[in-house]
């Protein structure tokens, strides 16, 4: 921990130089990241609420994991995410609506991988794992420095995917970052069904050194990230991040924590909010004022405003584009349910002419 | 030409795809130093390095995992399951990553795997060493899964694989690997177009991979008796080739369809419907299957009663014939 839950600086010889060039500027650029995630994560979740998301799983409470990690990465590195890592592709500069294709229904992904240098989220818990350990031997064979990041829950521990990427990733020192959130849940599941010691301690065992970090402490999360990348790119092999947070909120917005939250134990977590201590330490050192802070409220108001409206108007797809990209070459048998599926379309006088569609 | 087991001419065309592309690289256990239990790979890894003919973890999620990384970076690789039985653990990054990837991202991300399995039986094996598991992948959209019966074709097929942007499951007929023939490295043709390997006006017996090689045989056998049988290998199991099958039993007016797998939810069935569907007023009799049995692959003194053999195909070709045989009157209820 490098800022306590009550704003103040924690000393920390071994993690404090990764973070000493931080300056209160930036310091505040990050508070405004976490502000705007926020922010986006809460729109979101209105939007389900009102019919225009299928469902969505939000992010609160995991804002300093994701933006102190995803902060920290190269646009030459790789990230290969879970669902929930919203606020990752927002820091990778992912366009505000193509973060809501996939929970409106429009597409099965939302954005171009190699524009912002994350795959395409993966929804079967801790097969990108493997993807990120196979990218990361990739860069090796090339021979550059970038690094693949794996981002996974709790639960995700469990899986015998990450359990293969870990022995794999060690047995080719492949650049790879594995970067647990342990919220606490996997969905209903408290962490100890899945772990009975912290499972950071696991990956030694893999032959792979790791870093538990306060996740909700967005400097602490940047330090042990810029540890790992530092390991990686001087081609020490991969490293296990265990970011130790809560998710305040359910797993997704068709989740009912009520059933099985103690409600003490998440007030206790609130306290250890993770834009609480920034903004408290920033108020501290007088970086924040009344007036940034109001900026920061507006700036991310306004984003909200234009991501609302993004995804109201993401158009839907057309009916043939279902036949579209299921195969990179010619496939006879797609190709001829596509022409008679477009002839029994035409045969209703179903709308066809790019003019007459959205 | 030259002449070639169909498992040397395997090897040779993984040996010309790591010569001809630097991106293409080969995963699998047991392939390098041993050259795969089947001798596959042999000298490969000696030939390109350790960091092109990987030895890889025991692990067959990991290794098709590891080539969904890969190929997002922009290599191609080839990957080695073992045996059919070992596949399973892989199931879902096949079939959720691998043939879902292109999809997913609207043609962002290429997939350009390819995954040989040794596969079927007829070679004495022990349990999960002898199975058919194809139809499980052709029932997935976003993978091409293609067999050999030839060395030819598979020393084409191999390298056509390898070449093409999309996943190919390659499934080798385990118990035809020493199967040999002539082979021209510079042949080239449809990967997905069937091939008539014998021509014939009577009955259109449709096969793949193992059992190639015995419909020929029942062709021979059945030509002794006065009926004249067309065989087509289908090479690729999806997509269907199935203007050629439409063709041939066009002509024959009868259809025999043979497989290892067994016979429910397999490729029997969907050849038939499809083949009803496109020929029902030239059909002379119901298209016929000869498949394995419903049962878990047998221990292996009894695979022979499991496995379609010659007479089995015969008797099919009886039953569309419209003649006497052990299943005349007998009800499919």
């Amino acid at each position: 921990m490098l800022l306590n839950p009550a704003g103040e600086r924690v000393p920390n010889p071994e993690y404090e130089p990764f973070v000493a060039d931080v300056t209160g500027d930036q310091l505040a650029s990050l508070y405004e990241d976490l502000v705007v995630v926020r922010r986006l994560d809460i729109e979101a979740t209105a939007l389900q609420r009102q019919g225009e998301l299928a469902l969505w799983p939000p992010l609160l409470g995991q804002e300093a994991a994701q933006v102190g990690s995803a902060r920290t990465l190269r646009p030459d590195d790789f990230v290969f995410s879970s669902y929930r890592e919203n606020a990752v592709a927002y820091c990778r500069g992912v366009e505000l609506p193509d973060l809501l294709r996939v929970w409106r229904g429009t597409a099965q992904s939302g954005w171009n991988p190699y524009e912002v240098g994350m795959a395409t989220p993966s929804i079967v818990i801790g097969a990108q794992t493997l993807h990120a350990m196979g990218y990361a031997v990739g860069c090796l064979r090339d021979g550059v420095d970038s690094v693949a990041v794996a981002y996974f829950g709790d639960g995700a521990t469990s899986e015998g995917d990450v359990n293969e990427a870990m022995i794999f990733a060690a047995s080719f020192r492949a650049p790879v970052i594995f970067f647990c959130q342990n919220n606490q849940w996997a969905i209903s599941e408290p962490v100890g069904l899945q772990a009975q010691r912290p499972i950071a301690e696991r990956a030694p065992g893999f032959g792979i050194p790791s870093i538990r970090v306060d996740g909700n402490d967005v400097l602490a999360v940047m330090a042990a990230t810029r540890q790992a990348l530092e390991r990686a790119r001087a081609g020490e092999g991969p490293t296990f991040i265990e970011a130790v947070t809560y998710r305040m909120g359910p797993h997704t917005t068709s989740d009912d924590p009520s059933r099985y939250i103690d409600p003490l134990q998440r007030e206790e977590w609130a306290a250890k909010d993770p834009l609480a201590r920034v903004e408290a330490h920033l108020r501290d050192t007088g970086v924040l004022t009344d007036e940034l802070a109001e900026a920061i409220a507006g700036r991310a108001d306004e984003i909200a405003a234009r991501f609302r409206k993004g995804c109201v108007d993401l158009a839907d797809p057309r009916p043939l584009d279902v036949f579209d990209h299921v195969y990179a070459e010619p496939h006879r048998g797609i190709a001829r349910q596509r022409s008679q599926y477009a002839a029994y379309l035409a045969s209703i006088g179903e709308a066809q002419s790019e003019g007459e569609q959205r | 030409m030259t002449e070639l087991t169909l498992s040397k001419a395997i090897g040779s065309g993984l040996r010309r795809a790591l010569s001809d592309d630097d991106r293409v690289v080969i995963l699998g256990e047991d392939i390098g130093a041993l050259g795969g239990v089947f001798r596959i790979t042999d000298g490969l890894q000696r030939d390109f390095g350790a960091d092109r003919v990987m030895d890889m973890p025991l692990a067959e999620s990991g290794i098709i995992g590891m080539a969904v990384g890969l190929a997002y970076r922009g290599f191609r690789p080839v990957c080695e399951i073992q045996f059919d039985g070992f596949i399973y653990p892989a199931f879902d990054q096949i079939v959720s990553q691998v043939a879902k990837l292109h999809y997913r991202t609207r043609g962002a991300v290429r997939m350009p795997l390819t995954i040989r399995v040794p596969y079927g039986g007829g070679i004495g094996a022990v349990e999960h060493h002898s199975e058919s598991p194809e139809a499980y992948f052709t029932h997935t959209s976003g993978l091409r899964v293609v067999t050999c019966s030839t060395p030819q074709d598979a020393h084409t097929m191999i390298r056509q694989a390898i070449a093409c942007d999309d996943p190919v499951l390659f499934f080798e007929p385990k118990r035809r690997y020493w199967t040999k023939g002539e082979v021209d490295e510079d042949a080239d043709f449809p990967m997905d177009a069937a091939r008539v390997v014998v021509t014939g006006t009577d009955v259109t017996i449709v096969t793949y991979g193992p059992l190639v090689a015995t419909a020929i045989d029942a062709a021979a056998a059945a030509a002794d008796d006065g009926v004249s049988i067309e065989v087509i290998d289908l090479r690729s199991l999806s997509p269907l080739d199935l203007e050629t099958v439409e063709a041939s039993v066009r002509t024959t007016g009868r259809l025999v369809i043979a497989h290892e797998a067994q016979e429910f939810g397999g490729l029997g069935a969907e050849i038939a419907t499809a083949i009803t569907d496109r020929c029902f007023y030239h059909l002379e009799a119901a298209p016929a299957r000869v498949a394995g049995f419903d049962v878990p692959y047998p221990a292996s003194r009894l695979e022979e009663h499991f496995l379609p053999d010659l007479d089995r195909m015969l008797d099919a070709v009886d039953r569309v014939m419209g003649r006497e045989n052990a299943l005349t009157g007998w009800s499919a209820s």
